[in-house]
């Protein structure tokens, strides 16, 4: 089996797994098996990729010629290898997990759940691979078109509400924006293809690389920079494997993703570096950073607060990719996996709360660590990791993007990186205090049922995710080595 | 040999079929003939299309008689190409309009439909078609009094009017066409459309040419429904039978559409410079108005049919932007999306006939809990909905790609910019529907049904599954667009 071939084979296993997820409607073990076995098998294709892209070589599918210029064509280089590792183990977890919850808590319409899910996973394979800005394209905004039954899957009006928001915002910055600037680059260089050291450099004056680099920053809006950013919080309506799945694995990693691939393949590090016009992103990434940390200080809501962390760590992300240093690119790639699991963990706990206890708030949730030990143990990882302390994943990216920040003196972005810390703990630790040192209130609260802890799938996915947050920090071999060689020979 | 005649076969045999259809009394019988002409128009539309591609323009004359003052029929890449759309649309509806009919139309009245449908064919193949400038006036009168009947059949009582409206309106833009035509005349004694193209700059004194160029503008533009004169399309469209809104709003717009550029870039061009005959500025902002005005329209409609034909208005201001442009770029977008947009709306105006067959009519309330009902339909709808707003994988992105194109390499990056925002109205319009459609529940009160039957679900699901992979393999229509464009520009040149 060529890697080429094995490119494909993985993006078309779950698409498969859409196809013949409906056919077993009616007996959901079997239908649950599909997608537990396709995952497996998508990570198994995936995986035997790595030795390939760590001893240098880059697979590549022949093209399809779609118009003069445009082309459908994959390739595998280490960014898009390391994005494809997260998510497709990510799923693994989450089908775990949303077995749990969507059965836990009676939720309907299943099968198109699941049908989603699959296709929204091809569809971010397909973006990881992709060897140009067309195919990028084309599979991003089947990621938003996958992912919007997800979010209106309650079907009330709040969720309908969410979701026109959700792919008004996307659908609208991607074709307004994002296009506009992919057709700019075909028109000035006559090609779309991620090559390393950019295409742009002699095409665009300094002035127009700014411009540029503005349309595709708004225009990805899956990377939630302010002000494209609404969309995320919005999205909360959605059930909480949906959550995880938009927040650790896909969407939003998607965004960044794309960000920090245009950034290093589409304009070049040290290109964009020499003529400077980056800097203005690094403010508006930082500001994001600040700016969303501060609301999130002020949801009560679990999800929202952990939604408008998830935008603020995203623009970390940007921020590093910004710096465009080796040592920051490295940091940004590494915080695309250390995010994913630290988050994906957050969310589980959310939702492993919401299935067992039925709450919703941060102020319901004084004590509960003690009748959810694994849950909240599994929250408080997933809130070191996000604070950015060892023994956990956080830990190893900020300590990249620390040292990128000093090396090349952008102090403003080492403040907020310093301030943003402070603040992740200040809207993090109050809840894991409340959890384990404060009495519950006495059966005061509601009818007050007697709970432990949520279904045993969603513990163990937990579980799992909390531990891959620790073992990144403990063995960051294989992301560190991805990492570095997207940095650059 | 009969390869030879394929020209004039092209529209001789429909005229047959007519007339056997008409004299014809049973339904089934005249709905066999109407689809065995259907299903060989394509054959030879294809011929004529690969014939085109390997040797160039064909020229035929008719009964052999030399032109100018025979009628020649001249096909190169531009008419083959629309030859070969209409002639699909036609083969793919005709094998739904069997079931699509029973309901919608009294069955007595259904062979004198099927003969009406195959003149109105005959019609538009014949204006695709020929070289000479009174027989298109002749082939435009034969498809226009064919398609008010077409459209007057349906049951609604506001068909009546719609067909009315559309009869006024039609019969001015015909009037103002030959009255063009009969200006060109007097000052070069030729109706031959190559050999007008050659007299012309000659003429001495070029105040009655440009009259005739005026009123053959604002004839065809009355035909092609450009803002502001589009009044007639929605209600047409709305209160038609299906077949009838499928078929027109795939068609017969595009032929009106491709006279245009036939009489602006092979007829005129050599009398007045280019740029001075497309009057690029009027012609763009007429478009944009289409566009924003139609867009907008289409979003507060409650029949679902009239919000697609407002959908059309707002397309064609797409195409005609493209030709606005001027560039190979410009025209090349605007005859891609000729072909697209056809593919495009007649999926869609056979899906949303599917719905109408059980409900008798396609407003929002039919559409209501669609997914749970009709699944498949939706699914297609939504597929040709992405497709209208441009979503790359579908035709709808290969047409604003040329045209975003086109824009910024005449300099004009707001008209990309309007482009590409404008696909967001689209978004909504089609929105509204799958909203409805997944979230609304459904009209107890209607007939229990699922989904409609095979022998339109087929068809509907063809056009579907085209939006979808000429958006992916372009070769048969943007490469044949181009070399269109090219040819059309070339004799400019």
């Amino acid at each position: 089996m060529s890697p080429a071939a094995t490119l494909l084979i993985a993006i078309a296993i779950p698409a498969a797994a859409a196809l013949l997820i409906p056919l077993a409607h009616r007996k959901p073990n079997l239908r649950e098996a599909v997608t537990l076995v396709a995952s497996l098998a998508m990570f198994g294709a995936v995986a035997a990729l790595v030795p390939h892209v760590l001893a240098g070589a880059r697979p590549a599918t022949g093209a399809w010629h779609v118009l003069p210029g445009l082309e459908l064509k994959l390739v595998l280089e280490p960014l898009g290898m390391l994005f494809a590792l997260v998510a497709s183990f990510l799923w693994i977890v989450n089908s775990l997990y949303s077995i749990g919850y969507m059965r836990g808590n009676h939720e309907p319409r299943q099968t198109s759940y699941y049908v989603c899910f699959a296709v929204a996973l091809a569809a971010t394979l397909g973006i990881a691979f992709s060897a140009n800005l067309f195919t990028l394209f084309l599979f991003y905004e089947l990621l938003t078109l996958s992912t919007y039954p997800l979010v209106v899957h309650k079907q009330s009006p709040e969720a309908i509400r969410a979701g026109r928001l959700y792919l008004m915002m996307l659908l609208g910055s991607s074709i307004i924006l994002f296009l506009t600037g992919i057709i700019w680059v075909y028109l000035r260089t006559g090609t779309v293809d991620f090559r390393p050291g950019g295409i742009v450099s002699a095409a665009f004056s300094p002035g127009e690389t700014g411009l540029l680099l503005a349309l595709f920053a708004f225009g990805i809006g899956k990377a939630a920079l302010m002000p494209i950013h609404r969309w995320l919080p919005a999205a909360m309506v959605a059930p909480t494997p949906v959550s995880a799945l938009l927040h650790a694995v896909a969407v939003v990693k998607a965004g960044v993703f794309v960000v920090l691939k245009v950034i290093v393949y589409i304009f070049g590090v040290a290109h964009l570096s020499a003529i400077g016009a980056g800097d203005w992103l690094i403010y508006v990434a930082g500001v994001t950073v600040i700016i969303a940390s501060i609301v999130a200080l002020a949801q009560d809501n679990l999800k929202r607060r952990l939604a408008y962390s998830t935008v603020s760590q995203l623009s970390y992300v940007v921020l590093a990719a910004i710096l465009l240093t080796p040592l920051s690119v490295v940091g940004a790639a590494m915080h695309i996996a250390a995010h994913a699991f630290g988050k994906i963990t957050l969310f589980f706990a959310a939702g492993s709360i919401y299935t067992a206890a039925h709450k919703t708030e941060v102020s319901e949730l004084d004590g509960i660590g003690w009748r959810m030990p694994w849950t909240m143990g599994a929250f408080a990882i997933g809130a070191l990791s996000m604070i950015g302390v060892p023994p956990t994943a956080g830990f190893v990216s900020k300590w990249f993007m620390v040292s990128a920040a000093v090396e090349t003196k952008q102090y403003f972005a080492l403040a907020v990186i310093v301030l943003s810390t402070l603040l992740n703990a200040a809207y993090f630790m109050p809840i894991v205090y409340a959890a384990f040192f404060r009495r519950t209130p006495g059966e005061a609260h509601g009818p007050g049922h007697r709970h432990g802890e949520a279904p045993w799938p969603i513990v163990t996915a937990l579980v799992v995710t909390a531990l891959g947050t620790l073992a990144l920090f403990l063995a960051p071999g294989l992301p560190l080595a991805l990492a570095r060689q997207l940095a650059g020979p | 040999m009969i390869v030879e005649h394929f020209p004039a076969l092209q529209v001789v045999v429909p005229l047959l079929g007519a007339t056997i259809c008409a004299m014809v009394h049973n339904r089934r019988a005249a709905w066999l003939i109407a689809l065995t002409v259907s299903l060989a128009m394509p054959v030879i539309a294809g011929g004529l299309l690969l014939r085109v591609l390997e040797q160039g323009t064909i020229s035929y004359r008719l009964g052999s008689w030399e032109p100018p003052w025979g009628i020649e029929y001249r096909i190169d890449a531009a008419n083959a190409f629309l030859l070969v759309l209409v002639s699909a649309i036609a083969a793919v509806i005709m094998p739904y309009a069997r079931a699509s009919l029973d309901r919608e139309i009294a069955h007595q009245h259904q062979p004198r439909y099927y003969a009406l449908f195959v003149l109105c064919l005959a019609g538009l193949l014949g204006m695709a078609a020929t070289g000479d400038a009174f027989n298109v006036f002749v082939f435009l009168e034969i498809s226009s009094l064919s398609s008010y009947v077409l459209i007057a059949l349906g049951r609604d009582r506001r068909a009546l009017m719609a067909s009315y409206q559309y009869l006024v309106i039609g019969t001015v833009g015909a009037t103002f066409y030959i009255i063009g035509v009969g200006f060109l005349y007097v000052m070069t004694g030729t109706l031959n459309i190559a050999d007008l193209a050659e007299r012309l700059p000659q003429v001495s004194s070029q105040r009655p040419v440009i009259v005739g160029l005026a009123f053959i503008a604002v004839g065809l533009c009355l035909k092609l429904a450009l803002f502001p004169l589009h009044y007639w399309l929605p209600n047409a469209y709305a209160y038609a039978p299906s077949v009838t809104t499928a078929f027109l709003a795939a068609t017969a717009t595009k032929v009106a559409i491709y006279l245009l550029l036939r009489f602006f870039f092979t007829v005129f061009a050599q009398t007045f410079p280019f740029e001075e005959i497309i009057l690029p500025v009027i012609w763009i902002a007429l478009s944009a108005g289409a566009i924003l005005y139609a867009s907008t329209a289409a979003i507060f409609q409650d029949n679902v049919k009239r919000m697609l034909a407002y959908s059309s208005v707002a397309q064609i201001g797409y195409i005609t932007l493209g030709i606005g442009i001027g560039t190979e770029a410009g025209l090349t977008a605007a005859i891609v999306h000729l072909f697209n947009h056809g593919v495009m709306k007649g999926a869609l105006f056979l899906l949303v006939g599917g719905v109408a067959y059980y409900g008798g009519v396609a407003t929002m309330k039919h559409i209501a809990g669609l997914g749970r009902r009709m699944p498949v339909t939706l699914a297609g709808i939504v597929i040709a909905g992405l497709s209208l707003v441009g979503v790359p994988g579908t035709v709808g992105f290969v047409s604003k790609w040329y045209l975003v194109l086109a824009a910024l390499e005449r300099g004009w990056w707001w008209l990309a910019v309007f482009v590409v925002a404008t696909s967001l109205l689209a978004l909504v319009y089609m929105g509204r529907i799958v909203e409805a459609a997944l979230f609304r529940p459904p009209d107890e009160a209607g007939e229990r049904h699922g989904e409609m039957p095979l022998s339109m679900l087929v068809p509907a699901l063809l056009l579907v599954a085209a939006c979808v992979y000429f958006g992916l393999d372009t070769e048969l229509t943007a490469d044949v667009a181009a070399r269109a464009a090219r040819g059309l520009l070339g004799i400019a040149r």
